[in-house]
């Protein structure tokens, strides 16, 4: 069901991430179904999907805290979850994961003393995210979105060849929200390769390539043009219904129904 | 091993309680307190002539019994904590060592450990002339080896607790039984022969049994040392169980 066109991989050049047959089951339920992909490296990939169809347990595969139950999945070269790969692999939690009686500086540096970074790097990540004039404070007396950038920082530090965000935009404001999609930008014009996810379709467009994920099934992996065309609409989000009625007519009405909850 | 994450841990963690004043100021005037409390408790006693006072046998063995309860507390809930908010997850993406994290942990919290056993045990000595033969620097070594048992009981206990309400009632499950059977309330010789050889094995005994050598004795006595080796053996074992719970991949 995958897309080939400039969605996908370039031939030649080593993919970032790679899944092949990819399965994960957690007791009875089947989370991942199958998934085959490639991300091209230096690129910003959107992961796409209605809550519940596997979108962290995806990302947990990459970061090699997810037990797989079939397949496999390489990631810069290593199969994931390599000792080696936990200095060039960053990932932010979807809930921020940072100590809340600690500042904003204090959590930063901690997480960098892990990969030997300097207080250069620890401040440097602080104003990626923007909170130079917040640095001392007390992580848990900042409002909600910047604690979710205190733990975005948190990665950042380490200056990680991958880095996998979950949800990371969820509770910012439009502004911030712009801010951050251009650091991703600047990020991946310097080599680094970017997994995010979303369930607000209009971030796709940020992206170079899209992976549609429903139920545990890869949908689809194309560019954000290419789905317009294929769901024929500009509006993403209503690209992304259509073509999600049209790859799932055996449970098209429950999907539909879904998606509609997810955006 | 770490040295440089280790010490990370460690900073971090002090970081957090240093943050914490209300905690801080349980940990160092609690026992004092509560020292002060068993004092006067057994102030009007009256003891035939050359007869030890029951403070300077109580007393001492409450000095090696705080530091257990109070770090076996604070260790279980902080590594809860550290469990449920995600931290421990994104830590262990992170190259850190397993051993980095409990040994970080270990020794942010028995620096805090010798800290109290200082504070309680210049009471004992200064104001309620603790009278037993052996120095002081021995009994804060006993206590602070102590302190470091209930790190390493909690960060084991808190691998089988959901909440911060179940982690709490792990203490009448770990702690009590070994309060009960050390030889403070009776001695072990006269228990009947099962709570006895339950009491052999449980490692308190061996800080109480430590404490009486330092008590009768001026020098350090080979017994003393012999147990204090049990009780860090001990230690290290309770640690790598530890070690065990702290999974990088789940299901």
């Amino acid at each position: 069901m995958t897309n080939s066109a400039s969605g996908s991989i370039t031939p030649g050049i080593p993919p970032a991430v790679a899944a092949a047959g990819l399965h994960v089951t957690r007791g009875r339920k089947k989370i991942l179904r199958g998934l085959d992909f490639a991300m091209e490296p230096g690129r910003i990939t959107g992961l796409l999907g209605p809550s519940g169809s596997g979108k962290t347990t995806l990302m947990r595969c990459i970061v090699g805290v997810q037990r797989l139950t079939a397949g496999t999945m390489e990631v810069l070269g290593r199969p994931a979850g390599t000792p080696s790969l936990r200095h060039d692999v960053g990932y932010v939690t979807q809930a921020p994961s940072v100590y809340t009686d600690l500042s904003v500086e204090a959590n930063v540096r901690y997480f960098g003393a892990m990969h030997g970074a300097s207080e250069a790097d620890t401040a440097e990540a602080i104003a990626a995210v923007g909170l130079e004039a917040l640095a001392r404070q007390r992580t848990s007396d900042l409002s909600g979105g910047e604690f979710s950038r205190v733990s975005l920082a948190c990665a950042l530090v380490s200056h990680p060849k991958l880095l996998v965000l979950d949800e990371p935009t969820v509770g910012l404001d439009p502004v911030l929200r712009a801010e951050l999609w251009e650091r991703f930008a600047a990020m991946a014009a310097s080599g680094t390769t970017l997994l995010v996810s979303s369930h607000v379709m209009e971030e796709a467009s940020h992206c170079a390539s899209l992976l549609l994920l429903r139920d545990g099934l890869l949908l689809a992996q194309l560019s954000p043009a290419e789905l317009s065309e294929r769901g024929h609409s500009n509006d993403l989000e209503q690209a992304f219904l259509h073509v999600i009625q049209e790859t799932g007519a055996a449970s098209n009405r429950r999907a539909a129904d879904e998606s509609q909850v997810a955006s | 091993m770490n040295p440089r994450m280790m010490i990370a841990t460690t900073r971090r963690v002090l970081e957090q309680l240093r943050h914490d004043h209300r905690s801080v100021a349980l940990i160092m005037v609690v026992p004092a307190l509560l020292l002060t409390g068993v004092y006067y408790l057994f102030e009007n006693e009256t003891l035939p002539p050359g007869f030890p006072r029951t403070f300077d046998r109580v007393g001492l063995v409450m000095l090696a019994i705080f530091p257990f309860v109070v770090m076996f507390l604070v260790t279980s809930i902080t590594m809860l904590r550290e469990r449920t908010s995600g931290t421990l997850e994104r830590l262990l993406t992170t190259p850190i060592h397993k051993a980095d994290l409990l040994f970080g942990y270990a020794l942010a919290f028995s620096i805090m450990a010798a800290l109290q056993s200082l504070v309680a045990t210049a009471v004992a000595y200064w104001i309620f002339n603790l009278d037993i033969r052996g120095g002081p620097g021995y009994v804060v070594m006993i206590a602070v080896i102590n302190a470091v048992l209930g790190v390493a009981l909690g960060l084991l206990c808190s691998a089988f607790a959901r909440t911060e309400f179940q982690a709490v009632q792990f203490m009448p499950v770990v702690v009590i039984p070994q309060i009960l059977l050390c030889g403070l309330f009776v001695a072990r010789d006269h228990m009947n022969g099962l709570l006895e050889s339950i009491s052999n094995v449980l490692p308190l005994t061996f800080s109480v049994d430590a404490l009486q050598q330092i008590a009768n004795n001026s020098e350090a006595t080979q017994l003393m040392w012999q147990d204090a080796g049990i009780m860090a053996a001990i230690v290290v074992g309770v640690l790598v169980l530890a070690s065990f719970t702290l999974r990088r991949r789940t299901a």
